[in-house]
């Protein structure tokens, strides 16, 4: 009888050791993410702000001249760059993205909507090696032979971002119309309304906050996309005055000159990321705040 | 001529609001909108706003229709160009075991991107499942620290990548003296698909029903033997789900591995050697320039195992949706 005692006891002992274990594990595991966030902010931000201390913030930030050769450090026209081809691709992207997701949401026949959903999923997973690769022989080639420049452009840049963010658009304006309580709908057409003004006067109204946040996602992932633009962007670091002209973005300039930078160049490069980083920041927060808004 | 259809088209208006009693916060909302209230008064509107509503209605229709078909077009271009173009030029010697510049071979790279794959699931799985488990399980939704990692996942999910390549070119290849080597690409992709596969899991173990739960502990059994033998179980499907989707980010990323795992075009030697996968050498070929042919190859050997795993994460997603329909 003692013995069994004993024994009982020293199993829930283990028992409960091992409870704690493996709890401790799963913690450890939560903590990975929190760590990987410290580690990254500290690693990029670390390096990128010595860099911007030898520079000079203003030399770094607002300098148009970048010639490395020289120890000019300005990533002005990288900034400009970035923002140019991000607008471009959110004003071909979004509207076209937003009409793909009311069709989606409200036009589309049961029998096709998982055939063309399906596609969505697959846009959104192409690499965006391919991507670059098709601007690279259909984009850049049309805009060359229509257009009579040299094709590696931002607008090249901004097509093709405009159908990368696609995906990302449709993905989420869809599910923030679906979410827009039938109410609305019913009500705004039991007032009269027709199918298309209480879709679009009332239901969009009602998600708008849903389709912004979308967009905004959309921007995030147009700012930080890297191999696609440097594919089809021509990557001169200088402002482009048209749109059939060359462009550097902020991933470009660090992808393009990383491989053989030394010294206070490659810390410029990291520094770049740090700003680029700060712009994601401020787009994820923008987003955040968003959804938060459409969600109450 | 316009101003005075619409004044005559208000008296109609009121005459018809007025005879159905309703409240004047109508009439004077819909001023601006005489679409709407257009068809209250069905019977005696005036065949000009008619046309305007169908028109409207009819643009509303070619946006939508047009948007939709432009997105259509826009797929079916990017994957028939790359796939026509691409399989005429897929020959055997693009298979060849080594690669040298006459051959193009792509196995090497093929062979990293095996090794990468399993690599990195094996690092990130365990820990984005343990994360998961401790979110939904261990923790209280609103307390701060579930707050702090639920912002660090957000976080991680919204950084490009190639702010990855650059921290992971930091940290493991210079920092703790990997070298350019498949591991340090590894580890940097683990921390890149962790919020993918830590989100799936959390939303997959938050469907399972919590009366597996609560039987399961009635029974007796304790709470890390519940979460394995019950919960996990039934989530398997949607954190499968969630893997092909990293398995498809992983094969397809490029600009996190040029500066961790770097671009050498030679088949593993050992996990501290630099090696390139398929989509790297997919952005190095098609940089030089110089072999159209294989590149159009390699791009569509890299656009197949795509659909292949787009496939693959489709159908899982729907044998869990007629799963939990018949539920």
């Amino acid at each position: 009888m003692s013995t069994g005692m004993r024994k009982s006891h020293k199993k829930q002992l283990m028992d409960t050791i091992k409870e704690g274990g493996v709890g401790f594990a799963f913690l450890v595991s939560a903590l990975v993410s929190v760590a990987a966030v410290i580690l990254i902010s500290i690693f990029i931000f670390a390096n990128g702000f010595s860099a911007i201390g030898k520079i000079g913030v203003a030399d770094f930030l607002l300098g148009e001249k970048w010639k490395p050769a020289m120890g000019l450090f300005g990533i002005y026209p990288m900034i400009i760059g970035s923002i140019y081809v991000t607008l471009g691709a959110v004003v071909i992207g979004a509207p076209i993205g937003i009409m793909t997701a009311v069709y989606l949401a409200e036009y589309c026949p049961k029998k096709i909507y998982p055939l063309f959903s399906g596609l969505i999923n697959l846009m959104a997973g192409i690499p965006s090696v391919l991507y670059g690769f098709f601007g690279l022989v259909v984009i850049v080639p049309l805009i060359r032979d229509n257009l009579n420049s040299q094709g590696m452009s931002l607008l090249a840049a901004s097509i093709l971002l405009g159908i990368m963010i696609l995906p990302t658009i449709v993905a989420i304006s869809q599910s923030s119309l679906k979410a827009v309580n039938p109410g609305y709908y019913e009500g705004s057409l039991a007032l009269g309304a027709t199918h298309e003004r209480s879709i679009f006067a009332v239901k969009m109204k009602a998600a708008g906050s849903g389709i912004i946040s979308a967009v905004i996602l959309g921007v995030g992932r147009a700012i930080g996309e890297t191999m696609a633009v440097i594919m089809v962007a021509g990557n001169q670091a200088i402002i482009p005055k048209s749109v059939l002209e060359g462009v550097r973005t902020m991933t470009g300039n660090i992808v393009i000159e990383m491989g053989y930078a030394t010294d206070l160049h490659r810390q410029a490069l990291l520094a770049t990321a740090a700003v680029l980083f700060v712009f994601i920041l401020l787009v994820n927060l923008a987003f955040s705040i968003f959804l938060r808004r459409s969600s109450q | 001529m316009n101003q005075a259809s619409v004044s005559e088209q208000d008296k109609d208006m009121n005459l018809e609001l007025t005879d159905c009693a309703c409240s004047p916060n109508i009439r004077t909302g819909s001023d601006s909108e005489s679409d709407g209230k257009s068809k209250i008064s069905s019977s005696r509107i005036d065949s000009k706003s008619t046309v305007r509503l169908r028109m409207s209605g009819l643009i509303a229709r070619i946006l939508v229709k047009g948007g939709a078909l432009i997105t259509l077009a826009v797929i079916f271009t990017i994957v028939g160009y790359i796939l026509i173009k691409g399989i005429p030029n897929i020959k055997l010697n693009l298979f060849e075991w080594e690669y040298n510049s006459e051959n193009v071979s792509m196995m090497p790279a093929i062979v990293n991107t095996i090794v990468m794959v399993v690599v990195t699931l094996v690092i990130a799985v365990p820990i984005g499942i343990g994360a998961a488990v401790y979110m939904v399980e261990y923790v209280s939704k609103g307390s701060i620290l579930a707050k702090v990692i639920k912002l660090a996942i957000e976080t991680l999910a919204g950084v490009p990548s190639i702010v990855y390549g650059l921290f992971g070119a930091l940290f493991f290849v210079k920092f703790l003296e990997f070298q350019l080597s498949i591991l340090a690409g590894c580890l940097t992709l683990a921390i890149m698909i962790l919020p993918l596969v830590m989100g799936t899991t959390e939303e997959a173990l938050r469907m399972v029903p919590i009366s597996y739960k609560e039987g399961s502990l009635a029974l007796g059994a304790t709470r890390v033997q519940t979460i394995f033998k019950v919960q996990l179980g039934p989530a398997t499907p949607g954190i499968l789900s969630g893997v092909i989707i990293a398995v498809g980010r992983i094969v397809g990323e490029s600009a996190a591995l040029v500066f961790t795992s770097g671009t050498i075009a030679k088949p593993l030697v050992s996990m501290l050697s630099s090696g390139r996968t398929l989509s790297v050498h997919m952005y190095v070929l098609s940089g030089e320039g110089f072999h159209i042919e294989q590149t159009y190859a390699t791009a569509t050997v890299l656009m197949v195992l795509v659909l292949i795993l787009n496939g693959l994460s489709t159908l899982i997603a729907k044998k869990l949706g007629s799963k939990n329909e018949n539920e």
